[in-house]
């Protein structure tokens, strides 16, 4: 995958959107997307939904939409990397960079207005 | 597929391989290195004697653990209500037929087209033969059980980045892998390498040990021969009359079959849980829940959503909406309550219970799975290729297909499980898709695997767990250091309340343990009111 990419640079062809798809069930036991649209779509969206609005049957999952929680990014950094309830962690699938992407999505958007970027050397100090 | 066979497996992959190849209580076990994996502790029907005082008792869910207590409670005297948030008694013991419509978490609506007779289970497929609890509610109920295959040595171990991609027979991998083994095993020992570790005279037991389970030859040489062949198979077999001799078929190389990972899916059968004899319903799983409800289906309320439980000195009170009445709030009060609603449910409960409790509830994260049937025109897996039930094992996203272990030579249609994804990267992935995409895909992997799916396929269903409505989630996925700061907190009585399920059991995932665990649960709630 790594090598492709650098294949596809080399040839001078800018990252198409396929790189992301070439990353989609790939490996078992850590998810491969770079891209934070890509991740969201991979991960989150399976509970959160595709439009971050949530979902609610016997019980809820949150939406993400407009979340004032994710001002800070310390809260959404924690919440991935170990999960809270019965929402699983991620810290062990996605890298520091993966976790600051898909953070950096959803903080832009679903009505949330977040730019600034989060550090991946913010999650790997959460990690301690 | 990304090639990450240079890299040293982590603990982690190596869990998450166990947990994709074979269930979650194998996860848990191989996590906490138990390994000795007991039978059930079943001591046979409870027996609740004493006066219940004709107390009431409220039970929240009607799965598996909740009509468990009911069947017990009702039978010891007591008043008994169940509180069911779906439309279907039986939880995640659930079956997909044809006519069906299932809506999961995003409003995503699919309809089972499979043919009358055909099915999927969605949740639980396999009941091992030490989980007599199960198996002993089966034979009071009255449901009848089959075999189900667990280990077919003609089915398939499949990896896309070895063989060219090519399937392997199980017994073809089998058999060389353990014939290779053998064979560096003895040749090390008659050498005198293995000296330091055996005697002289289990040196000689051991290499013919060696000899018998590899078929090695004389020269201690695992290699095509009749006696080989006799193991995995013949290039042409044995026949009758003319032209009857046999043709020997020869042996993978031992380092191919390493390079090719395929032995990760041997073991799978030698675990305690899946060792032979396994069985199903007749039918479909839901056969038990339906056994269930033919018992105490007029004591269950459906359509009612818990949204808050209380208690106070004298009784429980729990609040919820009634889907009946518009959503219309209700309440209903007993002396005691059994819950057995999902932790992933109850964590988002309002609910008057102490700190322990409250912190064992929320302790839990829920593990994804996902399980995809696919109905086909004929049932070209038996008809071509003589797999007559069993489990496909892959390192595709897919992970699994299991084939009917039922209506054998069937001319008809057939519906595989054509994916179970579980505890993994994929599981994630392919809930976070449509369901049709999920079909899609699904048929597209298995095509790797059986080239017949792109002409005999007609239709699908997919259920991810995590957008099950009633379930968020497939089950409790407790790592060790939970259970050890939580479980005794979950599973104790916290005044009026117990809860109950496979999460509050050394058992997840498995209905034996929400059974027991609800066993568990009403004999020390009886002792407390007989007690009191």
């Amino acid at each position: 995958m790594r090598i492709l990419s650098l294949a596809v640079l080399a040839l001078g062809i800018a990252a198409s959107p396929t790189r992301d798809d070439d990353a989609a069930f790939n490996n078992a036991a850590r998810f491969m997307q770079e891209d934070g649209a890509a991740l969201y779509g991979a991960i989150c969206q399976g509970c959160h939904m595709p439009g971050g609005g949530g979902a609610v049957g016997a019980g809820a999952y949150p939406s993400l939409a407009g979340d004032p929680r994710l001002a800070v990014a310390g809260y959404p950094i924690a919440l991935v990397l170990r999960g809270q309830k019965a929402m699983p962690g991620f810290g062990r699938m996605l890298t520091d960079e993966q976790i600051a992407a898909v953070l950096d999505y959803v903080r832009t958007h679903f009505g949330n207005d977040y730019p600034d970027k989060i550090d991946p050397a913010a999650v790997k100090a959460a990690r301690q | 597929m990304t090639d990450d066979s240079a890299q040293p497996m982590s603990r982690r992959d190596l869990l998450t391989l166990i947990g994709a190849t074979a269930g979650g209580s194998v996860l848990y076990q191989a996590m906490t290195a138990l390994g000795h994996a007991a039978e059930s502790g079943y001591a046979g029907p409870i027996a609740l004697d004493g006066d219940a005082k004709g107390a009431s008792v409220l039970i929240l869910g009607a799965g598996v653990a909740g009509m468990v207590a009911a069947l017990e409670l009702r039978k010891a005297g007591y008043k008994v209500e169940i509180l069911e948030y779906g439309t279907r008694a039986g939880g995640r013991c659930w079956t997909l037929r044809g006519g069906d419509s299932y809506t999961e978490l995003g409003g995503f609506t699919q309809r089972c087209d499979f043919d009358p007779g055909l099915y999927l289970n969605p949740g639980p497929w396999r009941i091992p033969f030490h989980h007599r609890a199960l198996l002993d509610y089966c034979r009071r109920l009255g449901i009848a059980l089959q075999p189900f295959v667990q280990v077919n040595y003609n089915a398939y171990l499949h990896s896309s980045r070895a063989f060219g991609g090519q399937p392997q027979r199980f017994r073809h991998v089998q058999a060389d892998f353990n014939g290779g083994v053998a064979e560096l095993l003895a040749k090390a020992a008659r050498q005198g390498r293995l000296d330091d570790a055996v005697t002289t005279e289990d040196k000689e037991m051991l290499i013919e040990a060696l000899r018998a389970w590899g078929a090695l030859d004389g020269d201690l040489a695992y290699r095509e021969s009749i006696a080989t062949s006799g193991r995995r198979g013949y290039d042409k077999p044995p026949g009758g009359g003319l032209g009857a001799e046999t043709v020997t078929s020869k042996p993978l190389a031992l380092d191919d079959i390493l390079h090719s990972r395929l032995w990760q899916g041997l073991a799978a059968g030698n675990i305690v849980e899946f060792q032979t004899t396994m069985f199903q319903p007749v039918g479909g799983m839901d056969m038990i829940a339906k056994g269930f409800q033919r018992e105490v289906g007029d004591l269950i309320r459906f359509g009612a959503k818990v949204t808050a439980i209380h208690q106070d000195a004298q009784r429980v009170t729990v609040t919820y909406e009634d889907a009946g009445a518009g959503g219309a709030t209700r309440q209903a009060t007993a002396d005691w309550c059994l819950c057995t609603i999902p932790l992933s449910i109850l964590s988002q409960i309002e609910m008057s219970v102490g700190a322990p409790m409250r912190a064992a509830i929320d302790a839990v994260p829920y593990a994804p799975a996902v399980k995809i049937g696919l109905q086909f025109k004929r049932r070209f897996w038996e008809e071509d290729e003589a797999i007559y039930g069993g489990i496909t094992t892959t390192d595709l996203p897919i992970r699994n297909i299991g084939y009917p272990c039922c209506d054998y030579g069937s001319t008809g249609k057939g519906v595989l499980l054509g994916a179970y994804t579980i505890f993994n990267a994929f599981a994630y992935e392919l809930a976070a898709l449509k369901p049709d995409e999920r079909v899609r895909k699904a048929v597209e992997w298995g095509a790797q695997i059986h080239p017949q799916y792109a002409k005999e396929f007609e239709n699908g269903i997919a259920v991810a767990w995590h957008r099950n409505p009633a379930s968020l989630g497939c089950a409790g996925d407790w790592s060790e250091d939970d259970r050890k700061a939580h479980y005794k907190n979950l599973c104790a009585i916290d005044g009026r309340i117990a809860l109950a399920g496979e999460h509050a059991s050394y058992l997840p995932a498995w209905q034996e343990g929400a059974i027991l665990s609800s066993l568990d649960a009403i004999g020390r709630l009886h002792r407390r009111v007989v007690a009191g």
